[in-house]
């Protein structure tokens, strides 16, 4: 992907993803392995990043998050869809094309132990990715990049000889972004960023991405379960079920006024540090398990579980994404009824689902997934 | 968390870990084996048969090939001379210095371990690594093969292998050896490398751009190598042993006058076991002493890289 | 008389040939029948190895514990591996954090339960059974009867976690430690676990000692509150209390740095510089010294006492001043 003629400016689309799907083929065989179904992680997403914001996407294990954005990535391959960054759509990339392209989107990861590899010392990690795409030439100003790249994660220069073991969780996780911003990239995406971090760090973190966000003018796609972080940092946030987008919004509008079911079930179960909102507010409990991603439910995948649920149109009609009020979008039949009050609740039974964690497209993608260049 | 009670009072914008740092896993590792008996008993027994190895033609009191006591030896009427002096070993069925040939026998010994887990961990690694490294097909038929080359008892698989050659020699013995270990460290890179494959900084570096050889070179293959050192070490000891085996039961080099523990033994208990037994005792003793040396060793290291023990 | 008394709890773990790590260093408090009280702090303030110490489940070697442990006017750290299996189960309940661990994987569920049934309520099977099937549909799982017979490996993480909950309330034990219980729970799940055990608690009467490093979780639950850090225990207060005021510098960070969802965009999370592991020996000072943007010179040269304070407790010579913690406190 060569670099486009006139960059998209701040506030202009800078990534769109298209009906995206990626389905892991679940294998069984003695000798030679047959495909006996799929893991629907990521079935059908729609969503734009502009320029310069914050996207918050958040759910719960097995909605396909992850999945989400590492295809976005092309660190896992999607079956089905586009995925247009700043007019090239990487998902059809190959090759050589793919590789220079992977410069201007980088990830964050989760887990700040295994993201670094252990036997590389710092300087090193934040030379590579300058080392592939010929930004390494001059050694004098490769040193000074260097030295930029710490002080601007808040690490001393001393750190370059280091090893990974050598520092603190919240360390490494800065030497992370760190590696992220050695190539300059466009857009971020932060794949649970804090969650593997002491609280009392989570926030150094949280803060130093904004700085660097308000700093270098980056995108983030930040993927989260947390939603009060997601909250926090996200300018419009996308709420994931089972593989799709059930809830789009700014994130004010979805705090205030959430209309999707499974959004105002999460919110309510978020517990907030302060006993007389505790005591005060009203809960939705959810009802039994998530259905199992090889598995969805017919129809819109939360009806299982939806305490508004209705008999018509829920368990035979998937819903679509669409818009209600200026930049809210909701995947639900029923959500102006909801919203104005003419559907009450009901109790829903519980249905139990098998464990599906060794099907969990968020935890563990299966060995058919690989990983492409 | 630093779990030690540290006596210093830090100033406070000291950062964790501000030592002088640049220690890297390696030398950690070592650092732990150095605290550990067990790791120094099998260093200092592996480091002593290798300088032996090397310097035993120095050492040799007297000529291994030279028949010098040869008269003194009547195996039909059942006699061979025991310690003498100068010849503080004996003398074996042809009269020669057993001592000089036992020390001279480390280096033949050495040999034969070093080169057959050499080729085992060459081939090895190759098939591991093409396995894992491209998986679909190509892992399926490499690991297929790998299979049936497990599926048969080591010793049996040596024996088969060497019986194959017409010309029994040193080096039927080393291949056929080598090839018993083939299947161990196949393995064990595939599942290192796939382990590898979805490990995040293996992702991260892919995603930054870096070329999918490099990748495989520089994150997969270093990450992966720890426990094949450690498989090393003992397949070292387990060749040994092997290739003994192998000579005892004749499918060695049948040539008696090369000074190797293996053929020394094999020799030994074939044809003299009652009426000298220790000249089979000797090098079977040289050659569990040697073989405990380097499973200490390599076990040592495996505790010593288990990420669990890093504090 | 409390149900529980704790007092002076220490806990040394000890390698060979290296200094020792006091994790629990001097804790005290006391359960009453019936309350809730909250041990909260990050990782590495000691809290589970208190639970564990308590429970009597550390391992045998490799540390020591001292001070008392007194349950219903019995010290538990006297009493013999025997006396306390008794007790374990029947008088004392405990959760843990990670269900697939916790259970015995190659044993169904409801043998796990009426083992326990049958060894401390004397129960003979047919009636254990019987139990085990009421007890898992108190606690929620559908289709109670058919679930005796499944593994743990066949119930998701929830439901497993609803099912240890039935093995520690199995016998109606009079206190019940639940640590770190729905850390790896999804939220949604976690939202139903802590109303079932809100619930079960209030109907049985049992005390429960909630151990967690989230304060929203405290905060809905817990009577009493408990904020621990490097082992010992710097705050206690009722929890109205505590989020209204909290005074010790460190339950003040935690508030302040912890976004919260009924918070605007704007309001910029205030960190605990340093971390966890920048922390200086109890005998030097105050553990929390080096992060602490309110430490005097008294800080570093002597550790704080537990004073009362408010009804409560607090460690502390430079506490965060009443407005101050009032505004960033409760909103």
């Amino acid at each position: 992907m060569s670099a486009p003629s006139a960059p998209a400016q701040a506030g202009e689309v800078l990534l769109t993803v298209d009906d995206l799907k990626v389905h892991f083929p679940i294998k069984r065989g003695v000798v030679i392995d047959r495909t006996v179904g799929y893991v629907y992680a990521v079935d059908g997403v729609d969503l734009s990043i502009l320029r310069g914001e914050t996207y918050g996407l958040v759910g719960e294990s097995g909605c396909g998050k992850s999945t989400l954005g590492r295809a976005i990535l092309r660190l896992t391959e999607p079956t089905n869809g586009s995925v247009v960054f700043d007019g090239t759509d990487v998902a059809k990339l190959k090759g050589e094309a793919l590789r220079t392209g992977r410069r201007r989107m980088q990830m964050i990861f989760q887990d700040p132990m295994s993201s670094l590899d252990p036997r590389q010392s710092v300087e090193s990690i934040l030379v590579e990715g300058m080392k592939a795409h010929g930004l390494d030439k001059d050694k004098e100003s490769t040193n000074k990049r260097l030295r930029e790249l710490l002080s601007s994660v808040g690490l001393p220069e001393s750190s370059l000889r280091k090893y990974p073991h050598e520092f603190s969780g919240g360390q490494r996780q800065r030497i992370g972004i760190a590696r992220a911003l050695a190539v300059e990239p466009d857009l971020i995406v932060a794949d649970e960023p804090v969650s593997a971090l002491d609280v009392s760090v989570q926030a150094q973190v949280v803060n130093l991405l904004e700085e660097l966000q308000d700093k270098l003018g980056l995108t983030y796609l930040v993927i989260a379960h947390d939603l009060a972080v997601v909250r926090h940092i996200s300018d419009r946030i996308g709420v994931m079920y089972l593989g799709s987008l059930v809830e789009e919004a700014t994130a004010d509008d979805l705090y205030e006024t959430p209309l999707h079911p499974y959004t105002r079930a999460l919110l309510s179960a978020i517990p907030v540090p302060d006993p007389v909102v505790e005591d005060s507010r009203e809960q939705i409990l959810l009802a039994g398990d998530l259905p199992s991603p090889a598995n969805p439910p017919t129809g819109c995948r939360f009806h299982t579980r939806c305490p508004w649920k209705q008999d018509t149109q829920c368990d035979t009609d998937r819903p679509v994404l669409r818009e209600i009020g200026a930049g809210h979008r909701v995947a639900c039949h029923f959500a102006e009824d909801i919203r104005d009050g003419k559907i009450a609740r009901h109790e829903v039974k519980a249905e139990l689902v098998g464990a599906s964690a060794d099907l969990n497209p968020d935890l563990e993608p299966p060995a058919a997934a690989n990983v492409g260049l | 968390m630093n779990t030690l009670l540290n006596k210093k009072k830090e100033p406070i914008d000291k950062l964790a870990g501000a030592s002088a740092g640049g220690r890297s896993l390696a030398a950690e590792a070592i650092r732990r084996m150095a605290r550990s008996p067990v790791a120094i008993v099998g260093a200092v027994i592996t480091a002593l048969f290798v300088l032996l190895a090397i310097f035993a033609p120095l050492l040799a009191p007297k000529d291994p090939f030279a028949r010098t006591m040869q008269d003194k030896v009547e195996l039909g009427r059942g006699i061979i001379p025991g310690p003498m002096p100068g010849y503080p070993l004996g003398v074996d069925d042809f009269g020669r210095d057993f001592l000089s040939r036992l020390l001279v026998g480390a280096q033949q010994t050495l040999l034969v371990g070093v080169v057959a887990t050499l080729i085992g961990v060459a081939i090895g690694m190759i098939i591991g690594v093409l396995a894992g490294a491209f998986g679909g097909w190509v892992d399926t038929v490499l690991m297929r093969f790998v299979d049936v080359l497990l599926s048969v008892p080591s010793l049996l698989l040596a024996i088969s292998v060497a019986a194959l050659f017409a010309n029994p020699n040193q080096w039927t013995v080393i291949i056929a050896v080598s090839i018993v270990s083939v299947p161990i460290f196949a393995r064990l890179l595939r599942g290192a490398m796939l382990a590898q494959r979805d490990a995040d900084h293996v992702l991260a570096a892919t995603s930054l751009g870096v070329k999918r050889h490099t990748v495989v070179l520089r994150h997969m293959l270093p990450n992966s190598v720890g426990p094949v050192i450690v498989q090393a070490t003992l397949t070292l000891a387990t060749s040994i042993i092997e290739a003994a085996a192998l000579s005892f039961l004749g499918l060695g080099d049948p040539d008696p006058s090369r000074a190797e523990w293996g053929l020394m033994l094999g020799n030994a208990a074939q044809h003299f076991l009652d009426i000298r037994p220790e000249l089979a005792y000797y090098p079977a003793i040289a050659i569990i002493i040697v073989a405990l040396g380097f499973t200490l060793l390599g076990e040592s290291m495996r505790e010593a890289l288990d990420p669990k023990n890093r504090r | 008389m409390a149900l529980l008394e704790v007092r002076d709890l220490r806990v040394v773990f000890q390698r060979r040939g290296e200094q020792g790590f006091a994790a629990v260093d001097g804790v005290s408090f006391d359960v009453e029948p019936g309350q809730t009280v909250g041990l909260v702090g990050e990782s590495g303030c000691g809290k589970s190895v208190t639970s564990l110490a308590i429970m009597r489940l550390l391992a045998k070697r490799g540390n020591k514990v001292s001070g008392s442990v007194s349950f219903e006017g019995s010290d538990l750290l006297k009493l013999s591996d025997r006396e306390m299996r008794d007790r374990r189960g029947r008088d004392l309940g405990m959760v843990f954090q990670d269900p697939l661990s916790s259970l015995n994987p190659v044993i169904p569920i409801g043998l796990q339960i009426t083992e326990v049934l049958e060894r401390h309520r004397d129960m003979p099977r047919k009636k254990a059974r019987i139990e085990a099937t009421e007890l898992l549909d108190k606690v929620g799982i559908p289709d109670p009867s058919r679930r005796l017979t499944e593994y743990p490996h066949q119930l998701s993480g929830g439901m497993r976690q609803r099912a240890l909950i039935a093995i520690a309330l199995a016998c109606r034990p009079r206190l019940l430690i639940a640590d770190e219980p729905t850390t790896a729970l999804d939220v949604t799940i976690q939202a139903q676990i802590l109303a079932l055990l809100k619930d079960l608690v209030q109907d049985t009467g049992t005390a429960l000692i909630m151990i967690t490093h989230d304060l929203g979780v405290v905060a809905g639950l817990c009577d009493e509150v408990n904020v621990l850090y490097g082992g010992k225990i710097v705050e206690r207060q009722e929890r109205h209390s505590l989020f209204a005021e909290p005074r010790h510098p460190y339950t003040h960070g935690l508030l302040a740095s912890i976004p919260r969802l009924d918070a605007g965009r704007g309001e910029k999370l205030v960190p605990i510089r340093g971390s966890v592991s920048d922390n200086i020996p109890w005998e030097d000072g105050c553990a929390f010294a080096p992060r602490c943007p309110n430490a005097v010179a008294a800080c570093r040269e002597s550790a704080p006492e537990l004073v009362p304070e408010r009804g409560g407790l607090l460690r502390c010579y430079n506490p965060v001043l009443p407005v101050v913690a009032a505004r960033e406190g409760t909103r």
